[in-house]
């Protein structure tokens, strides 16, 4: 079992705080962050399911925690982070198929997902608003 | 030196090949249409009471799109933790740990949705 000696000083290559920071290297950090936040907010999903499989007392507290100020921006923010993981997964998909690697088209790829994310997001609560009541 | 035609045929050092690759795109692809399905579901049904929630989910349509969801998203989940243990997490003892937890955390949530999901369309 060749197990390296971790314990020894070796020099260390670059590392994340050697660069200067750039848009592309923060959305991959977005697109990692992102990915783990959408895993800790399906927790409200599974909640909002098994309330409303438990009955309409356990439904109640999840619809009213739902439907106040910080219930709604948590679920704003979940499905921010929901689309702007989505994107970004789009534009791994597109670099899966070797295209759009250059240098101008991840620059634009990045601007791309930040936008559109948001653009995609706030139009989706105003459909989802308008479906209200409609089933 | 292992030649590409090599690697093909142990299938690369952990022998599962391109399997976890092609899964985690698999479930991304599956996730776009249900997860923008979800973001209008939950955001349609803020405020909404508890018979019209339950009626919503009694339609077949929409129980399995959920179960398609729950389902897709618990894989890609599973996939993308692992990932980010591997990268960050070095000591081997608390590797396994986390690599344990997050798998019970995804299929945990997996189990409560799609069992909540079956309860509720099947109306007991």
């Amino acid at each position: 079992m060749g197990k390296a000696k971790l314990g020894a000083e070796r020099p260390l290559s670059p590392h994340l705080q050697i660069y200067r920071p750039m848009l592309t290297m923060m959305m991959s950090i977005a697109h990692r962050i992102s990915g783990a936040a959408n895993a800790a907010g399906f927790v409200l999903l599974a909640w909002w399911l098994v309330a409303i499989a438990a009955g309409p007392e356990a439904y109640a507290q999840v619809a009213n925690f739902f439907a106040s100020i910080p219930g709604r921006l948590l679920l704003f923010l979940f499905s921010w982070s929901l689309i702007h993981h989505m994107l970004g997964g789009l534009r791994h998909l597109i670099w899966d198929t070797g295209t759009g690697l250059d240098k101008t088209s991840i620059e634009v790829f990045a601007w791309l997902t930040i936008i559109s994310s948001t653009v995609l997001t706030i139009l989706l609560w105003v459909a989802g608003y308008a479906l209200m009541g409609s089933q | 030196m292992a030649t590409p035609l090599k690697r093909v045929r142990g299938l690369g050092a952990a022998h599962g090949g391109t399997e976890t690759f092609w899964r985690q795109r698999l479930t991304a692809l599956a996730n776009i249409p249900l997860v923008i399905f979800l973001i209008l579901s939950i955001v349609s049904h803020i405020g909404a009471d508890y018979g019209t929630v339950k009626a919503y989910f009694g339609q077949p349509v929409v129980a399995v799109l959920m179960l398609a969801l729950v389902i897709s998203v618990s894989i890609h989940m599973r996939i993308g933790l692992k990932e980010i243990i591997e990268d960050y997490v070095h000591g081997e003892g608390a590797k396994v740990v986390a690599l344990v937890l997050a798998t019970f955390f995804a299929l945990g949530l997996g189990l409560a949705s799609t069992l909540a999901i079956l309860k509720i369309s099947l109306g007991t």
